[in-house]
């Protein structure tokens, strides 16, 4: 019973791990699909989000002001793709593309200059972002030892499910979220209606960009404590799939994600004990979420004129 | 006038001169980074124009080219017939291990037997990774672009898997395979790599590259599945409405984009290779892939152009830390191209530069319009 | 029209020497539009003609090139739609600006939604989109999402989306395009209530009856020129005809008596279900025999786009069978029933008629790409494809010409339409299909594409027509079935229908036989 809640508050701990970063991303990918614009680009925004995060953190000696810029980042690629995609009328698929080079290849390229290297300086306990309750639960008895695993996690995460919430929030209790779900199924009807289109899916692309860079952020900035460039190999697009696991809303994303994230902290309880190879463990999150979306989740309905530019007649 | 008329208008309706100032743009902007960096422009573009302008160093970029072409055919194929195969790299990682382990377990046969297996091979498995996508879709109507996400790490699992099985694993401390039989290898001999000066993994690869790209032309443009492909990929309402059998066409492009996958990640190992690392990460022949179809606007002479370009670019790219530049410049300066060939609506707004000036009925109305429009 | 309500000092609108120019090409050019307060105001004129490019300027939707609009006397200058409604503007376009999966209240407020400090107040939505419903008794559910309502519905929708705007000038473009006679009707009473309301009204038609039934004035524009404003009491039908097209048209269809032969389609008890898995065709009978048109008069919804779909292949039925020449074609592929005799011209061209991105002459061998001479051993054969696509471009004078190699999205509407008739007229099947074959298509092109309907009757084949438009079903057809609630309900002689008893008959009223 004793290993059985240690293995089991070690999974949940993996869990809140692996999805934070994840639920960052795929809230930011909800931002841009559901207001009509693909991005693809959301791995190379989480690029630029964790290098300058944790550079900003390093410099500043603050992690707060390092994970804030680390989302400035990823908007400042945001406005990028929304300049091309949104402005320009581009295929959103090239110029996604295009983000997933430029992002890692500039920032890296940063490093090189200021720390001759590809990865950044680790950082040290006060520059990562904090955890909450650290300490709190007494870790000599097994009731605590599971408590500190699940509840004494980092802030980004709390900030995390708090995000989840605002941003269903903003979906679908405000004018903003009505505004923005209604630009990625008619925009011309939108635009009939005095809605600038254009400036809303230009501030949703920036906004999708904020919140990967934050999610690139917490990978760095939370048990990883240094840029490399493999410190983002895939999140981004994981993220994409998981909202289009969660039908394109934030609260299915949140499942996406922490369906995810737990597989991923299934592998690493099995990866220890089981004696099964690494490799297979290792696929499990992907092999299950082929198998939920096949069982449970099936069709996911994309936004009607998502993928489409929306190009205004003069 | 008639005659900068003329050009200006060539210039915005040519979508090879778009390219081709996409290029320029992102050397000018690769350059501006260099600038900003303290470095010589002069030294470190010339450096990338030396290291793949000598014989040897031109033969580096054919190899290093051929798995990027054969990739870049398997997306632009996709992008032909209405799918977007970001499952390239996947296709890519299972074709090289099918290859990998036909050409050590079969290590025995005479070449002319054994390559074509471990081509067949890897195609086959390529194949296989796209109908499963395929079928996927076509019976759940799961969203190709998500299930690709997860094959492609299924497959660098199940890649690093199978480097781990003993019959297949190095016998030393790599991490990795096994060399491939040398009868499985497509390596020119070694008196004639030094007799003509080119580089040690100089191969034939190239052949099969340019085979490829002549069939994926001829199927799409001159047979009646191309025909059926195409119009599946175009509009698949119409296409079912005239008969042809829409999943099944969707199987079938999927299937042939998956296996130019892996016979590119076939053409990779035996050309250069020659062994499979267990790694940590993807190595992204098949993101490439995209890029260089992309580049190549999904026309099979026009990925074959740019997976040269995007080679002679990681080769000479891999030489320009010897003069103090980062080799990520070349992500940024590819990043820019692809970037501005996605934008490159604006080089066809420059047909309009004429007209600006001999629009006398208020300018200024359409210019405070175009503000109006902006924000 | 009485034009009782009518306030002639008092202008609303004024368009002044209206231009409007795309590139080289003008398709407003030098218009004048005035409606008064409590006028309803028609604009008449081709498709093409320039009547929404002229009324999206109204609606700030497009800038013009030159020229003033006042409203309310007061010159405006409309950036964007929102500066139309600030102005008292609303629209209600042709192809519905609805949200599908939004319901009508979220539909209607959007953009002027209520809040509740930084909350979406939906319950004072909901309490106002019910009071301006029952105010303007244009009934709606407010909670059901517009996927799931009728045409009818969404079109008052869209009247009321306006009128939440407080709009005092309806633009309605095209409102009866999709509507029964039943339904226009009701739609010619709501405008009378609006404009006894002291609202105004613009309303964009190429339809001249409806035009004598509801309008004070009508403005004509010709291929983006301003022809003239007329009183509507002092011109008939004809005058509006050919005012709008610059010479006379004849509606008639000239049609020679014929008897009709053997029995080609035979379609018995078919049962099928739409997409929400809902049946709706419930039993269905149907007979088309060579040498005559069957018409299919119903209101949308009420089974024949399934129908159709089932016949072509399209859909999967639930039971029956779809006899083609004594073959069962029924769950079969669309492939099966074109090579045992179906062709059909599709409802939605863009959609199922065309690969818009094919070249004309790869669209013009849709079906047959497999066939000799078009291919040999699977490889496309590109000089008879070329012959082909030459031939068929001059013989049903598709414009422009030597447009072989020119991608079908290029095309205007009727071009395109010409197109999809010369392969299905070419593919020579017993049995041809037209699925509103002239809907959004000019007067010109109108009477080409009857023509060649009545063409394939005349030359014995079997031509099952479906339309919402009842005068096209009337002219054409030698038998009218009335489909109603995915049953044909009744079945009369082209010759002896009557507007009226058709309209009852497709409610639902009169179920005979």
């Amino acid at each position: 019973m004793t290993n059985f809640w240690n293995s089991f508050g070690i999974i949940l701990y993996a869990t809140l791990i692996y999805s934070t970063p994840l639920l960052y991303a795929a809230l930011g990918s909800c931002f841009s699909e559901v207001s009509g614009v693909v991005n693809i680009g959301i791995e190379g925004m989480m690029t630029a989000g964790a290098f300058t995060g944790t550079v900003v953190a390093y410099f500043t000696g603050n992690p707060w002001i390092g994970f804030l810029c680390g989302g400035l980042a990823g908007a400042f690629f945001g406005m990028l793709h929304a300049i091309a995609t949104v402005n320009l009328g581009a295929d959103q698929t090239i110029a996604g593309t295009a983000i997933n080079m430029l992002g890692p290849g500039i920032v890296i390229m940063i490093a090189k200059v200021l720390f001759n290297s590809t990865d950044t300086i680790p950082l040290t306990a006060s520059q990562k972002i904090p955890k909450l309750f650290s300490g709190v639960f007494d870790t000599t008895t097994v009731f605590g030892r599971f408590m500190d695993n699940v509840v004494a996690n980092y802030a980004s995460t709390y900030l995390v499910f708090l995000a989840v919430i605002v941003v269903w929030f903003v979906f679908y209790k405000t004018r903003f979220g009505l505004r923005l779900r209604a630009c990625g199924e008619h925009p011309q009807a939108c635009e009939t209606l005095g809605i600038n289109v254009i400036a809303m899916r230009f501030a949703c692309v920036c906004i999708s960009g904020f919140l990967a860079g934050l999610g690139g952020a917490c990978v760095t900035m939370t048990v990883s404590t240094q840029f490399r460039p493999i410190s983002i190999v895939g999140q981004g697009f994981i993220a994409i799939a998981a909202v289009i696991f969660g039908k394109f809303r934030p609260h299915g994303a949140l499942i996406g994600c922490l369906l995810f994230g737990f597989c991923s902290g299934l592998k690493v309880v099995l990866g220890g004990s089981s004696g099964v190879n690494m490799h297979l463990i290792s696929m499990i999150p992907y092999v299950v979420t082929v198998i939920v979306l096949v069982l449970f989740v099936g069709k996911s309905r994309v936004p009607a004129a998502n993928g489409k530019p929306y190009i205004k007649a003069k | 006038m008639t005659k900068k008329k003329g050009f200006l208008d060539f210039v915005s309706e040519s979508t090879f001169i778009h390219i081709l100032l996409s290029i320029i743009l992102g050397f000018l902007v690769g350059a501006a980074f260099l600038a900003v960096m303290g470095l010589s422009v002069g030294a470190a573009y010339g450096r990338l124009l030396n290291s793949v302008t000598s014989l040897k160093g031109f033969s580096y970029v054919v190899v290093y080219s051929v798995p990027y072409i054969v990739a870049g055919l398997s997306v632009a194929f996709s992008f032909k017939t209405g799918v977007f195969n970001i499952g390239a790299e996947g296709q890519f990682v299972v074709g090289s291990m099918a290859a990998a382990v036909v050409g050590i377990l079969c290590g025995s046969l005479p070449k002319p037997l054994l390559i074509p297996l471990c081509f067949l091979a890897a195609m086959a498995a390529g194949a296989l990774w796209g109908i499963i996508v395929g079928f996927l879709k076509t019976k759940w109507g799961i969203n190709e672009v998500l299930s690709m996400i997860m094959f492609n790490w299924i497959a660098f699992y199940l890649s690093n898997f199978i480097a781990g099985i003993p019959a297949i694993k190095s016998e030393g401390s790599a991490e990795a395979t096994k060399n491939i039989s040398s009868n499985a290898s497509m390596l020119f001999s070694k008196d004639f790599i030094k007799s003509v000066g080119l580089c040690p993994t100089a191969n034939w690869g190239i052949l099969v590259a340019i085979l490829v790209m002549l069939l994926v032309w001829f199927i799409i443009e001159k047979t009646t599945l191309g025909y059926e492909l195409k119009a599946v990929g175009y509009n698949k309402f119409a296409a079912e409405y005239g008969g042809i059998n829409v999943n099944r066409s969707i199987l079938t492009a999927l299937a042939i984009s998956g296996a130019l996958g892996g016979l590119a990640g076939a053409l990779q190992l035996m050309g250069m290779g020659s062994r499979i690392s267990i790694f940590s990460s993807q190595e992204g022949f098949g993101f490439a892939g995209i890029v260089v179809a992309l580049i190549g606007v999904s026309n099979p002479f026009g990925v074959f152009i740019a997976g040269l370009f995007y080679g002679a670019l990681m080769y000479g790219g891999s030489k320009l830390n010897l003069v103090g530049a980062p080799t990520q410049l070349i992500n940024v300066i590819v990043g820019t191209v692809v970037f501005f060939i996605a934008i490159s609506v604006i080089f066809r707004r420059l047909k309009f530069l004429k007209k600006a000036p001999k629009a006398p009925p208020k300018p200024p109305v359409s210019a405070d319009k175009k503000e109006v429009q902006g924000t | 029209m009485a034009k009782e309500y009518v306030d002639m000092n008092t202008p609303v609108i004024e368009m002044r020497n209206i231009v409007k120019k795309f590139g080289d090409f003008v398709a407003n050019d030098g218009i004048n539009l005035t409606v008064h307060k409590g006028e309803i105001h028609a604009i008449l004129g081709e498709n093409g003609a320039g009547k929404s490019t002229l009324m999206n300027q109204l609606y700030g939707l497009l800038k013009p090139t030159s020229g003033d609009i006042l409203v309310n006397g007061k010159k405006i200058e409309m950036n964007n739609p929102r500066d139309a409604i600030d102005a008292g503007i609303g629209m209600v376009h042709q192809h519905f600006m609805l949200i599908q999966p939004f319901t009508v209240t979220e539909n209607i407020v959007l953009g002027t939604e209520p809040q509740k400090g930084i909350k979406l107040d939906m319950a004072t939505a909901r309490k106002n989109v019910v009071e301006i419903s029952e105010r303007y008794g244009l009934s709606i559910d407010p909670d059901a999402k517009i996927e799931d309502i009728s045409v009818g519905m969404q079109q008052r929708v869209e009247i009321l989306k306006a009128l939440y705007r407080g709009a005092d000038i309806l633009i309605l473009d095209e409102p009866t395009s999709s509507l029964t006679p039943q339904e226009i009707v009701e739609l010619i009473a709501i405008m009378h209530n609006l404009v006894k309301d002291g609202k105004s009204i613009i309303i964009i038609t190429h339809k001249l009856k409806e035009i004598k039934e509801s309008a004070d004035f009508c403005t004509i524009i010709r291929l983006g020129k301003y022809i003239g404003t007329v009183d509507v009491d002092d011109v008939d039908e004809n005058d509006l005809a050919s005012m709008m097209v610059g010479r006379k048209v004849s509606f008639k269809v000239d049609k020679q008596e014929q008897t009709p032969g053997e029995v080609v389609l035979d379609v018995k008890d078919l049962h099928c279900k739409d997409y929400r898995d809902v049946e709706i065709v419930k039993g269905l009978n149907l007979q088309v025999r060579r040498g005559e048109i069957v018409g299919i008069a119903g209101i949308d919804g009420n089974g024949q786009t399934e129908l159709v779909e089932v016949i072509t292949g399209l859909r999967k039925g639930v039971s029956g069978q779809v006899l083609v020449n004594g073959v069962d074609v029924f769950n079969k592929p669309p492939r099966f029933g074109f090579e045992h005799g179906v062709s059909s011209i599709p409802a939605d061209r863009q959609k199922h008629g065309l690969v818009l991105d094919f070249s004309i002459e790869d669209n013009l061998i849709l079906q047959n790409y497999e066939e000799d001479p078009f291919s040999k051993k699977s490889v496309l054969q590109r000089d008879p494809i070329f012959q082909h696509a030459t031939e068929s471009i001059e013989n049903y004078d598709i414009r422009p010409p030597k447009s072989e190699k020119r991608p079908a999205g290029t095309l205007s509407g009727g071009n395109q339409q010409k197109v999809i008739i010369a392969r299905e007229v070419q593919n020579d099947k017993d049995l041809l299909i037209a699925v509103n074959p002239t809907r959004g298509l000019d007067v010109g092109a109108i009477e080409y594409v009857h023509k060649y309907i009545v063409d394939q009757r005349n030359k014995g084949k079997a031509v099952l027509l479906v339309s919402f438009e009842l005068d096209e079903i009337m002219s054409l057809s030698d038998i009218i079935d009335v489909i109603f609630d995915g049953q044909i309900v009744s079945s009369i002689p082209g010759k002896e229908a009557d507007e009226n008893t058709l309209g009852l008959m497709m409610a639902g009223g009169g179920k005979s036989q």
